[in-house]
């Protein structure tokens, strides 16, 4: 695997997530009904970085849950093994709420089409968002995202990768050809 | 990792990592069922057979709300009201049901080894749902899963199986299934119940043998778990014990003779009990028991086998996770 470049490194991840966190308030005047849910893995800490981000700017604590969404993926035919189950944990109402949904990188779509199931299995949320860092193109689903970090252009051969602190030690976006 | 096995046919054939495994996407499972909406659409277009050749409420309901909450397709079928009626080979009706597109068949037959007998002649996979007195691995996995969830663990702990472990195959798959999991498990039963070489079964496990106990008072002395077996009344044909009031004295777990466990023990039975058999009301109703907590782990830990068998497609190679998502 070729480095082809970075993207993002620590200063710049975290310009993006407090420029993200000002664009979401905006956007939802206020944190009043917002909650955030990550998906697994990444989005997961991208979503405590940014609702830590808006309880500093706000003074008020956003609820952030989690998605596991390997009960909803449309691949798990043509996937190899079955992929270890991480659970689903959203321990708030969603029912009428705001919700953002956050993710590392956004590709083809189809892992916000099986989160957004997940999702409105647990209710009715007046509106459901989308917060992503890197924007990758190559949409295979009319999706498209709410915040973005940085939009970066690639091909299908090149791989996106988002490393965090909180699971790899370390915070950087890099491009590599597969 | 994921389970490289088209079947789950015994504990036996089973590694710790791949009950571990089983155990934790079980967990997932319990908190999909803890919601309104108690269904994902993970096996949907899957077809699920549930073939008995034996009485079951327990299992085969269990089963079809596990593969329900899946969403795939279920389909019952009892050997009383079919075709084995009219002589058909236990071959035969496999294969046609295999012909029928299924995924899944999940099998009980009074017979030891059935289910994989068939396994070998099918492609679909497999799940063994008792077989004579051999396993009934996903009885053992649940049972796993409630020590488990009210124990914190199942290493170092000390089980005691108790009853009739000679027709037990709930006991055989649970021998296997919590010493390889590194619990102390001891037996206890009456001495025409209790197979000769039980104890060599697990030799293979390494350092956590089974031990026989002597006495009630000796096996239930500091137990973590007491699992209570019922007397198949219906497997003997001879009497292997002199009555049931007599085993109810010797044998059978009461208000008394509990206080010998651990205060915080917990109480199973695979059911169905007999309530003054094996057994007292107030035992299995009391505040340590589990057994109803068990039937609902039993729901979770068969979607977790149903997801790990057909979620997944076993030719493919690809393991690019991350390309595959996003």
């Amino acid at each position: 695997m070729e480095k082809k470049g970075h993207i993002l490194d620590t200063k710049g991840i975290h310009r993006a997530l407090i420029r993200i966190a000002h664009e979401i308030l905006e956007k939802n005047r206020g944190s009043e009904g917002l909650a955030l849910v990550g998906i697994r893995t990444g989005g997961v800490f991208l979503a405590q970085r940014i609702a830590g981000i808006i309880s500093e700017i706000e003074k008020a604590d956003v609820p952030v849950g989690i998605v596991d969404i390997t009960l909803y993926r449309d691949d798990l035919t043509i996937g190899t093994n079955q992929p270890v189950l991480r659970g689903t944990e959203i321990p708030f109402n969603v029912d009428g709420g705001k919700i953002v949904i956050v993710d590392d990188v956004l590709y083809t779509g189809r892992t916000v089409r099986a989160a957004i199931d997940a999702v409105m299995e647990f209710g009715r949320p007046m509106m459901i968002q989308l917060a992503v860092l890197i924007d990758r193109g190559h949409r295979e689903l009319p999706i498209r995202a709410d915040y973005v970090g940085k939009n970066v252009s690639t091909s299908r051969k090149e791989s996106v990768n988002v490393r965090l602190v909180e699971k790899d030690g370390v915070d950087e976006v890099t491009v590599t050809e597969l | 990792m994921g389970l490289s096995k088209k079947d789950i046919l015994d504990i036996e054939s089973l590694s710790a990592d791949e009950i571990r495994l089983i155990l934790e996407s079980a967990e997932s499972f319990k908190e999909v069922l803890g919601r309104d909406i108690k269904k994902v659409p993970t096996l949907r277009g899957k077809t699920v057979i549930n073939l008995f050749f034996e009485a079951s409420t327990r299992t085969r309901t269990s089963f079809e709300i596990a593969a329900k909450r899946l969403s795939a397709d279920t389909i019952n079928i009892s050997a009383s009201a079919s075709s084995v009626q009219k002589g058909e080979t236990l071959s035969d009706t496999v294969r046609n049901i295999e012909a029928m597109n299924s995924d899944v068949i999940i099998i009980r037959h009074p017979a030891s080894g059935a289910p994989h007998f068939i396994a070998k002649r099918l492609k679909a996979s497999v799940v063994n749902a008792g077989d004579g007195a051999h396993e009934h691995p996903s009885q053992a996995l649940l049972d796993m899963l409630t020590i488990k969830e009210k124990k914190g663990k199942i290493e170092g702990l000390k089980v005691s199986i108790i009853g009739d472990i000679a027709h037990s195959r709930v006991a055989r798959s649970n021998i296997h299934g919590l010493t390889k999991m590194g619990a102390k498990v001891v037996l206890y039963g009456p001495k025409t119940l209790m197979p000769k070489g039980i104890e060599n079964i697990v030799g293979a496990y390494g350092d956590t043998p089974l031990h026989i106990a002597n006495s009630m008072e000796e096996a239930l002395k500091n137990a973590d778990v007491v699992m209570m077996l019922r007397i198949q009344l219906e497997r003997q044909g001879q009497s292997l014990f002199p009555s049931v009031r007599e085993y109810s004295r010797f044998f059978g777990l009461n208000g008394r003779n509990i206080s010998l466990a651990k205060e915080d023990a917990i109480i199973m039975h695979p059911g169905p009990m007999n309530r003054g058999v094996e057994i007292s009301s107030e035992v299995a109703d009391g505040a340590r028991s589990v057994i109803l907590g068990q039937v609902n782990n039993g729901i979770a830990v068969r979607m977790a086998m149903l997801y790990l068998l057909a979620g997944g497609h076993k030719e493919a190679v690809t393991s690019q996770e991350s390309g595959v998502r996003s």
